[in-house]
């Protein structure tokens, strides 16, 4: 569904990782740790064609990342939902409108009005759905960007430390949420620095745990 | 067609994802409505200046002025003579004498109301009207010589033919600046469209994230532009149509200048103004917003 194959990245003179490869299987759950600044979110970027390789292939649902034009990223990104830390919000929009934002621009806005409802009740949030990004909590903006990423049911979910802005009770609301979607059949990625939530959801859920350190990517073992 | 009445008619939710930018909307319209109201001023010019090109070109060359001495004596007699040439001159159509009134009418402008037209030594004027193969102006003139001493024949080639090139120019002008009002809004409009790109940045980042094509991001900030300049330039045209309605009537001031109005077919002019303006928005903006769209990867 999603392959890196021998890739590499840099910033500057500055190589990030390098020869990496990553596969991910369809229905597949899997978390990518690291210390901050080793490439976590360089590497979700990769994987959603926001970035190109300097090096190696990254294929997405079989297409070489490298080859698609513009609009071609733009048709591979409907297939991927992305979570952000920060959410990445429109203002000026309501939530529910913020949430329907990738059927609206798919030319698909009538078909939110049923899916919307039930997917602003599905992360509680249905008595929030008239207010703006900015009025509601962390927790709220974190439960409405993964309410958005999925909307368009996609194949893959990818998600930056979605838990790094809210407290241990939420954390594990919004974990369980992607445990759900993994269930429906959803290629879930996260990457996320707390060990303590990937131990948490180590029973719930067949995940795999990466390790990406020193510009290499490795099975995580001994510190779960 | 179908893409302007689509951009008319829009996507209100399409719209919706790009917020509204104060400042660049006010100075679109602003703009767009001043370049209209100097487009409307520069056509009326354009138009009038056409005018008198055509009519110094074609009814002016059809006619011509024998001018007889000032000699009260023998007035009638040459008067006599001359209307005999010219009644016997092949391509003459029409000769005709001006009456004292029309003459004083002629001087009027000059020397007022009261003026003493039978105590001045005033040449006798005739009008010649030549028909459409026109007459042997050398030979009318030597004819002239002959039976009608001291008589002159002018034909007004002198002073009409840089009158007619001065109109021609002039309306050539009124082009020129109205292609030059057009390419300064499409400026104008690229340099609002590049500042309303440049400060949704963070705007059509997320629109990309959740998968929006370049040319679905370009149409909601084209549509605003567009609706924006057409509007102003409504609003421009019709104050330049007023304007020009205000001004004095050429034709009041002897008819020597033609009105600066607009006339017959020359009404279709104000009314396309608009209308291009927001096609020139139209493809400006697509342009500028493609152009950004590609340079912000």
């Amino acid at each position: 569904m999603i392959e890196l194959d021998n890739v590499s990245y840099g910033y500057g003179d500055h190589t990030l990782f390098s020869q990496l490869s990553l596969v991910l299987a369809p229905g597949s759950f899997h978390f990518l740790t690291g210390p901050s600044g080793a490439g976590k979110t360089t590497l979700l970027r990769l994987c959603y064609a926001d970035l190109r390789a300097a090096t190696g292939q990254v294929r997405l649902f079989g297409q070489d990342a490298a080859e698609l034009d513009r609009d071609g990223v733009a048709m591979t990104r409907r297939r991927i939902g992305v979570v952000h830390q920060d959410c990445q919000f429109l203002d000026h929009l309501s939530i529910s409108e913020n949430i329907a934002l990738p059927l609206t621009v798919a030319g698909r806005g009538a078909e939110a009005t049923g899916d919307l409802e039930e997917l602003l009740h599905w992360v509680g949030l249905g008595a929030q759905a008239a207010q703006r990004p900015p009025e509601l909590s962390g927790g709220e903006r974190q439960r409405a960007a993964l309410a958005r990423a999925v909307i368009m049911s996609p194949e893959v979910i990818i998600a930056d430390e979605p838990t790094g802005n809210v407290d241990w009770e939420m954390s594990q609301r919004l974990l369980t949420l992607l445990v759900e979607l993994n269930r429906m059949g959803k290629t879930v990625l996260i990457a996320t620095h707390d060990m303590m939530m990937i131990r948490s959801l180590k029973s719930d859920v067949n995940a795999r745990v990466l390790r990406l350190k020193d510009g290499a990517l490795m099975q995580a073992g001994a510190e779960l | 067609m179908k893409v302007f009445l689509d951009l008319i008619v829009g996507d209100p939710q399409a719209d919706r994802a790009v917020p509204p930018t104060g400042m660049t909307a006010q100075l679109t319209v602003f703009v767009a409505g001043v370049m209209a109201f100097l487009a409307v001023l520069a056509l009326a010019l354009s138009l009038a200046a056409g005018r008198v090109a055509d009519r110094w070109a074609e009814e002016l060359a059809q006619a011509s002025t024998l001018r007889l001495p000032a000699s009260p004596d023998q007035a009638d007699a040459q008067l006599r003579a001359a209307m005999n040439v010219l009644e016997t001159t092949p391509g003459v159509a029409m000769a005709r004498a001006l009456t004292p009134a029309e003459q004083q009418a002629l001087l009027e402008p000059w020397f007022g109301p009261d003026l003493p037209l039978d105590s001045l030594p005033i040449p006798q004027l005739v009008e010649i009207i030549a028909d459409s193969d026109g007459y042997d102006q050398a030979g009318l003139a030597a004819r002239l010589a002959a039976e009608v001493p001291g008589a002159v024949l002018d034909d007004h080639t002198r002073w009409r033919a840089p009158l007619v090139a001065a109109a021609g120019r002039l309306r050539l002008m009124g082009w020129v600046v109205i292609v030059a009002i057009g390419a300064g809004m499409a400026a104008m409009i690229t340099l609002a469209a590049h500042a309303a790109l440049a400060a949704n940045e963070q705007v059509i980042r997320v629109l990309r994230l959740v998968g929006a094509r370049d040319i679905y991001i370009a149409r909601a900030f084209v549509r605003r532009f567009t609706l924006r300049a057409g509007g102003g330039a409504v609003a421009g045209a019709v104050l330049g149509v007023g304007a020009v309605l205000l001004l004095p009537r050429g034709d009041v001031a002897g008819g020597f200048l033609t009105g600066l109005g607009f006339a017959g077919a020359g009404w279709i002019g104000p009314l396309v103004i608009p209308p291009l303006a927001a096609i020139v928005a139209f493809f400006a903006t697509r342009a500028a917003a493609l152009r950004r769209l590609r340079e912000q990867t």
